[in-house]
């Protein structure tokens, strides 16, 4: 796919060149990268973009954004050039180099390299640009076959045998293989929750592997929790936060992707993901200690309901939604503890997977 | 602690809670109710003098809290020494002494260059409220009422047992007298406790010192901001003040001649009220109505005295002492009736726009000053006119907080009670958002910007005593607001100059800016030569200088 990329890049360029030299304000037509942008493809299980484009047109207004555009794109054809790869930051760091069209901060990078990564409809990865962030920690039942960087030779790791420790999704999986005998996958939003189920060895007495996410699951996490599922038809089982937080960006984004990627949400989705909990009826059922919800938690919650396909597609979903802004409150995964640190283990997470049929969708 | 509870009960006994105790048994035995005559009720009806009356009542005429009590009692000493000063036709040199004598005990001198007080008027000048020049006449001046000065001396009196001193010389050559003056309350006249010839340096003038109990803040709402607001109304005057903690102010003279005199005017008939209009009939010396109407108002010739007196159905000749409240009322309908020329308006002595912009450059700098001066109007027959002014981009002020709206009153800055004032209310009422400043619903508007508003009147309506926030007449709002648009018009014309010249520099940098880099990426994308680069970048920034967008 990136072989195609430089040529598409050209003939962008081509044309905002021609456009310049016919004396026209030139323009070039982004996707739209919102929610209002795609649509909920339930049978493939993910939010796929729409043709909703909007028009940047050179004006003394965006002549500076324009630039910064064009000189992205520019980075971006050498780094393929070249075979090279450069961090966010690094490219924001690159930017220096380029006088008033510098960035000033990272988000401003970031938010041109989306635009064009959305413009050519590729990964970022496949521009060159590689994410900071961290792939998220692996546990378990699982080992994983790589390839040594040096030798090429193959290499195969257990993550059985990382101790307190763990394995750690690097930021490009596609080369990646996997054996494992485990019946399902576990994918946990906090490192503390991880760390408790992977100090007691739950992995063993489950016979499943952990993730950790660490909040909003990085794309290579996604992605490496999609190819694991695909590949040994494993059930992924997802445990948040019960709050708007958990639900709604967390979840929703894990399985059916964002308005903000969504040109890319067909790789980076994990469709047959299921959620565990913190369910709302969880709260209840188990006694949890809550907190009240927060502002911005009930008008995340709201716009959920109001503007997002996928709650308005599960209904399920919005009933639960509904359900908790009534309660008027939340509870963090860790509030289980409140039974005893290892109620969650020895109680809870039994007592649910027992039962995925009822799980949310 | 427990002495100074007993200091308290003590001194609460005789006032009137004192009788709520004595009821107290009473109403535990409900049968007992003592019957009272109407006799025994007149042995305790007696007369209340005013001094009397303020004693209890000393919030009316701002002396509600010790802060306030400081500034109130500068504030009365000023204006009398200003108004005297110009009175007499003198440049007035003003002199402030504030000396702390503990925490809550202050001493105030204000020393003025004035006309001085003839040695027989002093004691009652401060001895003895309501009594003054200002009250019977309508004429601009910042004292009205005759109360202020000696009602300070009263506070002074009551709060540390001190006199009000006054020296004072009437003129060159003659002696100057020392007079330390206290007031009977119950009978509200002066007791002169000594009266001595002195040693004094000035030539012509009046000293004022009084012992107060107050206390001291600084900031806006403090004395140094009333001396501060005062000189930039008063720029003829030259102040010099010392504050409590030794800091010397000049505030130098801008202006080197007095403002026109105000002129005294006779009531406009509108303006009177019924019972103001019986007293008047009666106590007046002209001998027929039309001899009445014509010389005791403002506006009314013979011949409209004879129609007034036809139309309320009294003879011309008749003799006004005669009227009873029949008579009165009948002339009252009539002159109410009556379509009368406006009250003569050129008798009002405006600070003018050059002064109302020196005085605000002289106190703050700022990127962009306008005034406006407007004409006079008429509220219930008395003449007033407003003016207003503003500095906008005022180096030392936050450009995010509420605007500083100063507002004064023949001169007089109003420092309290801003939320109550016709002034505050008038300038939340104007769109500021059509003058490009920030402004939210029922708010002052945000912007870095001193806004000063003055009324001058023969008899400024004010909402108390105190003399701190104008009523509201649907006249003098209306003519506020007209003057505030003048201002705004002003200084929107500013902003947006600023603005379009502000926004074609951005324009013309952001060219010259970015348009190279598009020809960088383009090169580098494209391979293209130099040649061809500069091509392009020449083409698009001939396009967009072009464009107006």
């Amino acid at each position: 796919m990136s072989e195609n990329l430089v040529p598409k890049i050209k003939k962008e360029a081509k044309g905002v060149e021609d456009q310049i030299l016919r004396r026209k304000k030139p323009t070039m037509s982004f996707p739209v990268r919102s929610l209002a942008n795609v649509r909920y493809l339930v049978k493939e299980g993910y939010f796929e973009i729409r043709g909703l484009k909007k028009e940047r047109t050179l004006t003394v207004n965006t002549v500076k954004t324009f630039a910064q555009t064009l000189r992205m794109m520019a980075l971006s054809k050498t780094l393929v050039e070249t075979d090279d790869l450069a961090t966010k930051r690094e490219a924001y760091y690159v930017s220096k180099n380029w006088g008033d069209a510098r960035f000033l901060e990272q988000t401003e990078s970031d938010t041109v390299m989306d635009d064009v990564e959305a413009l050519f409809e590729v990964n970022r990865e496949q521009m060159g640009f590689a994410p900071e962030e961290k792939g998220g920690d692996v546990s378990g039942a699982l080992v994983v076959v790589d390839k040594d960087p040096d030798t090429g030779k193959t290499i195969r790791i257990d993550c059985t045998k990382f101790g307190s420790g763990a394995y750690s999704i690097p930021i490009s999986v596609e080369h990646l293989k996997f054996e494992t005998d485990a019946k399902f996958i576990l994918v946990i939003e906090t490192a503390g929750m991880f760390q408790r189920l992977v100090k007691h060895g739950y992995w063993k007495k489950a016979n499943c592997i952990l993730v950790s996410m660490g909040g909003v699951p990085t794309r290579a996490c996604r992605r490496f929790i999609r190819r694991l599922a695909d590949a040994r038809k494993l059930a992924v089982y997802v445990f948040v936060d019960g709050d708007p937080y958990g639900i709604s960006n967390i979840y929703r984004t894990f399985k059916v992707g964002s308005g903000n990627a969504a040109h890319i949400n067909e790789f980076f989705c994990v469709p047959q993901a299921r959620f565990l909990g913190i369910t709302p009826q969880d709260i209840i059922d188990y006694k949890l200690p809550t907190h009240p919800l927060k502002e911005v938690d009930v008008k995340r919650a709201k716009d959920a309901i109001k503007n997002d396909p996928f709650f308005q597609h599960h209904k399920p979903w919005a009933t639960a939604m509904e359900q908790l802004m009534g309660m008027g409150v939340r509870a963090e995964q860790q509030a289980l503890a409140a039974h005893g640190l290892n109620y969650v283990m020895e109680t809870y997470l039994p007592e649910k997977i027992a039962h995925p049929e009822k799980f949310l969708p | 602690m427990a002495q100074a509870l007993k200091k308290d009960t003590k001194k609460q006994s005789p006032s009137p809670r004192g009788k709520k105790s004595e009821a107290a048994p009473a109403a535990k035995a409900p049968k007992k109710i003592v019957q009272l005559t109407a006799m025994d009720l007149a042995e305790k009806q007696r007369e209340i003098s005013v001094s009397e009356f303020f004693t209890k009542n000393r919030h009316l005429l701002g002396f509600d809290s010790p802060a306030k009590a400081l500034l109130t009692t500068v504030k009365e000493a000023v204006d009398n020494a200003l108004d005297a000063c110009e009175e007499a036709g003198i440049l007035p040199d003003l002199l402030i002494e504030i000396q702390e004598i503990t925490e809550t005990r202050y001493r105030v001198a204000v020393q003025d260059n004035g006309p001085g007080i003839v040695k027989a008027q002093v004691p009652k000048i401060f001895g003895q409220l309501l009594y003054g020049s200002k009250f019977h006449r309508l004429r601009q001046s910042r004292g009205q009422q005759g109360i202020g000065i000696s009602a300070a001396g009263m506070y002074g009196q009551l709060t540390t047992g001190k006199p009000i001193t006054v020296i004072s010389r009437p003129g060159p050559g003659k002696p100057a007298h020392k007079f330390d003056i206290q007031i009977d309350t119950r009978r509200n006249t002066p007791v002169v406790i000594a009266d001595n010839e002195v040693e004094w340096t000035p030539a012509h003038g009046t000293r004022v010192e009084l012992e107060i109990e107050a206390t001291y803040k600084k900031g806006r709402h403090s004395v140094d901001g009333y001396v501060e607001q005062t000189a930039m109304a008063n720029p003829h005057a030259q102040v010099t003040y010392i504050s409590p903690s030794a800091e010397r102010f000049e505030y130098a003279r801008v202006a080197p001649e007095l403002p026109k005199a105000p002129q005294e005017i006779k009531p406009h008939p509108h303006g009177v009220e019924l019972g103001i209009l019986l007293r008047m009939l009666h106590e007046t010396k002209a001998k027929s109505l039309r001899a009445f109407l014509s010389s005791e108002f403002s506006r009314v010739s013979p011949a409209v005295a004879d129609e007034i007196a036809k139309s309320a159905n009294l003879p011309v000749l008749y003799s006004p002492q005669k009227a009873a409240r029949t008579q009165a009322e009948a002339l009252y309908n009539a002159i109410q009736a009556t379509k009368l020329m406006a009250p003569p308006a050129n008798v009002l002595s405006p600070i003018g726009e050059e002064l109302l912009i020196e005085g605000l450059k002289k106190q703050v700098e700022a990127r962009f000053y306008a005034a406006t001066s407007r004409s006079p109007s008429v509220y219930r027959g008395n003449p007033f006119l407003i003016e207003a002014a503003l500095a906008f981009g005022a180096e030392h002020l936050p450009a995010d907080e509420p605007i500083t709206l100063l507002r004064y009153a023949n001169r007089v800055p109003l420092l309290y009670q801003q939320a109550a004032c016709a002034v505050t209310k008038s300038v939340i009422q104007t769109n500021w958002k059509a003058y490009g400043v920030l402004q939210s619903r029922g708010a002052l508007p945000t912007a870095p910007m001193i806004l000063m508003v003055h009324i001058a009147s023969v008899w400024v309506p004010f909402t108390s005593e105190s003399k701190e926030a104008v009523a509201s007449y649907p006249e003098i709002t209306k003519d506020i607001k007209l003057a505030l648009q003048d201002v705004g018009r002003k200084l929107g014309i500013y902003i947006r100059r600023g603005l379009r010249e502000a926004d074609a520099e951005k324009k013309r940098s952001y060219i010259e800016k970015y348009i190279p880099h598009i020809g960088i990426a383009l090169q580098e994308i494209l391979n293209i030569s130099d040649k061809e680069r500069d091509k392009v970048c020449a083409t698009l920034k001939d396009t967009l200088e072009r464009s107006r967008s």
